[in-house]
């Protein structure tokens, strides 16, 4: 049987919300009182995909990610990679995955090349191999070379970005989860890190999902795009598709920001003619 | 077999990171060392200026040993809460090993490290005391030393869970549990002199029995049958800790997943 790379069904995550009401006692007693960060989630994503998923700040993009990548458990719901259920299996699921994030997650006072070769062992790949890896994808990157020996807390925030992204490609993950990796990098590394994606995609196969704010770059590699609005998809097509239903018909020529905020119904003042409400309800969510 | 060698490799991961990690922080190292040092002269003083020799060599002995306990404890209980704090905590959990990988590697980093440190402290504490260790079983105090690491490879795995449940509270946990055990296991004096009632905390505190043995093994030269159920108890409940260490830490691993607290923020 062929496995799809990533499943989600019906996936909840619940958080409690720890405001200003009252204490302990009178939480734990208020269950009511949890917030949806995701909310009844279902996609299938094929193998050899490039998946995006945009929406405002807060709409559940991270969280999301953090469930398929077994840092969180889901209330409801069931999501599987390749077959394997990321709660049951979650430590094949791990071997079969990788992960960017927007935060810098490295030991501050080390070097890239240190915290490269921790993630080398953790990842069983030998040292040599990892370092030529590395050097080729940083040096794609405009990387300086000089600066690898230096704590990373000296670097720029962008050079991090390109550490963190050469720590996830080397390992060569079947699925790449990819967290706002182009977030803080200038164009031209964007646009290295784009050509990256494809290159994953086509030469080993890698399935990839991807969150971005800026939506030209989701248009470009994205296959499909989903739409995250307050932890639901409210739409899921490619870039064509969403155009066409944001559009409603009018024949139009939308550019994806349009879409973007026709679809999330957020407001913004330098806009008209927004054809809002209709095309909001769950439309085209498979 | 490969993947045994696979988390082997892995473990040896932990082990490399924190030396270079050690490297980076080396200010702090020679810091920390330092106070080490005057620390247990110190308090091998106080039993100089008593004039018994004898006192001397059971107050270091209590020093070096809690220092090195203490180094093993605070290594492995501090591990979540470090990497929280440099926010590799995700990418670690992440990573395709399993979490026991994880944790003995930590163990063992924190082994290899309390041996240095510990040999380090006693080199100082031999020039700067005349001590007679011409008693000593050595031999002994080894197998103490290995036994003993196992009961707190235990509890430190134990306490690493509460950093990982509270990001704010559990650290400050984790001090608490290490200064209760300084109390109550005799690091500096018998313990008789404690009151009644927190003598049987001592009981059950696996420093207790270290120390013991390892005084009677480095002033009387007693040899480990001589020791029996304290080696044989102290062998049990470390062998039993650490397996109930490690399903601990993973109940609080679950939890955390649970609620949204591996993340560094928030
Ligand atoms: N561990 C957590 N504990 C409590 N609340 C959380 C936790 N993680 C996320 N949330 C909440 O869930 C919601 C969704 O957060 P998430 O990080 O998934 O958003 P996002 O879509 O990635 O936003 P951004 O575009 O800003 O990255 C937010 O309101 C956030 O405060
Ligand atoms: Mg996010």
């Amino acid at each position: 049987m062929i496995h799809k790379a990533l499943q989600c069904r019906g996936v909840t995550k619940t958080f409690i919300v720890d405001g200003e009401e009252g204490g302990i006692i009178k939480r734990i007693r208020n269950r009511k009182n949890r917030f949806r960060a995701v909310d009844d989630i279902s996609f299938t994503v094929e193998a050899g995909e490039i998946f995006g998923i945009i929406g405002p700040n807060g709409s559940g993009k991270s969280t999301l990610i953090r469930l398929i990548s077994t840092l969180l458990l889901p209330n409801e719901g069931y999501i599987s990679v390749f077959g394997n259920d990321v709660v049951k299996d979650s430590r094949k699921v791990r071997r079969l995955i990788n992960r960017v994030t927007v935060e810098a997650s490295f030991f501050k006072k080390l070097s890239a090349l240190e915290n490269l070769t921790y993630a080398a062992r953790l990842y069983d790949v030998p040292i040599k191999e990892a370092r030529e890896k590395i050097e080729y994808i940083l040096g794609r990157l405009q990387f300086p070379t000089k600066k690898l020996k230096e704590p990373l807390e000296n670097l720029s925030r962008g050079m991090q970005q390109k550490v963190a992204i050469a720590r996830a490609l080397f390992t060569r993950p079947t699925l790449l989860l990819l967290d706002e990796p182009t977030t803080g990098l200038d164009p031209r590394s964007k646009r290295e890190v784009q050509a990256f994606v494809r290159e994953a995609q086509s030469e080993f196969g890698a399935t990839i999902l991807f969150t971005t704010h800026d939506m030209e770059e989701a248009e470009s590699i994205c296959g499909r795009i989903a739409i995250i609005k307050d932890g639901r998809f409210v739409a899921l097509d490619t870039a064509e598709g969403l155009k066409r239903l944001a559009g409603n018909g009018s024949g139009k020529e939308l550019t994806m920001e349009d879409v973007f905020f026709i679809l999330t119904g957020e407001e913004w003042e330098g806009k008209e003619d927004k054809g809002e409400g209709e095309v909001m309800e769950n439309a085209g969510v498979n | 077999m490969p993947a045994l060698i696979r988390e082997i490799r892995a473990s040896y991961g932990f082990v490399e990171r924190n030396f270079n990690l050690v490297k980076r922080y080396m200010g702090w190292e020679v810091v920390f060392l330092f106070y080490n040092v005057v620390n247990t002269l110190t308090i091998g003083l106080i039993g100089y200026a008593t004039g018994d020799m004898e006192l001397v060599l059971f107050l270091v002995i209590g020093a070096l040993m809690w220092a090195f306990l203490g180094v093993l404890f605070h290594e492995v209980s501090e591990s979540v809460a470090w990497e929280r704090w440099e926010g590799t905590i995700e990418f670690t959990f992440m990573a395709p090993i399993r979490r026991i990988t994880m944790l003995l590697g930590t163990c063992l980093y924190a082994v290899i490290y309390g041996v240095l440190r510990t040999i380090v402290v006693l080199l100082f504490v031999l020039l700067f005391f005349d001590l007679g260790f011409e008693n000593a079983n050595f031999l002994s105090a080894v197998v103490i030393l290995v036994v003993s690491s196992l009961s707190f490879i235990g509890l430190g795995l134990m306490a690493a869970v509460l950093p990982l449940i509270s990001p704010e509270r559990g650290p400050q946990a984790t001090h608490i549990i290490q200064a209760l055990i300084l109390l109550v296991s005799g690091v500096y004096y018998p313990i008789s002199v404690l009151p009644v009632w927190l003598q049987p905390l001592s009981y059950i505190s696996p420093a207790t029995y270290t120390l013991r043995m390892m005084r009677s093994a480095m002033l009387e030269g007693a040899s480990l049958n001589t020791m029996g159920w304290d080696l044989l108890g102290l062998t049990i409940c470390g062998i039993a800790l650490i397996p109930i260490g490690a399903w601990i830490f993973n109940l609080g691993e679950l939890y955390a997943k649970k609620v949204g607290k591996l993340k560094r923020s928030g």
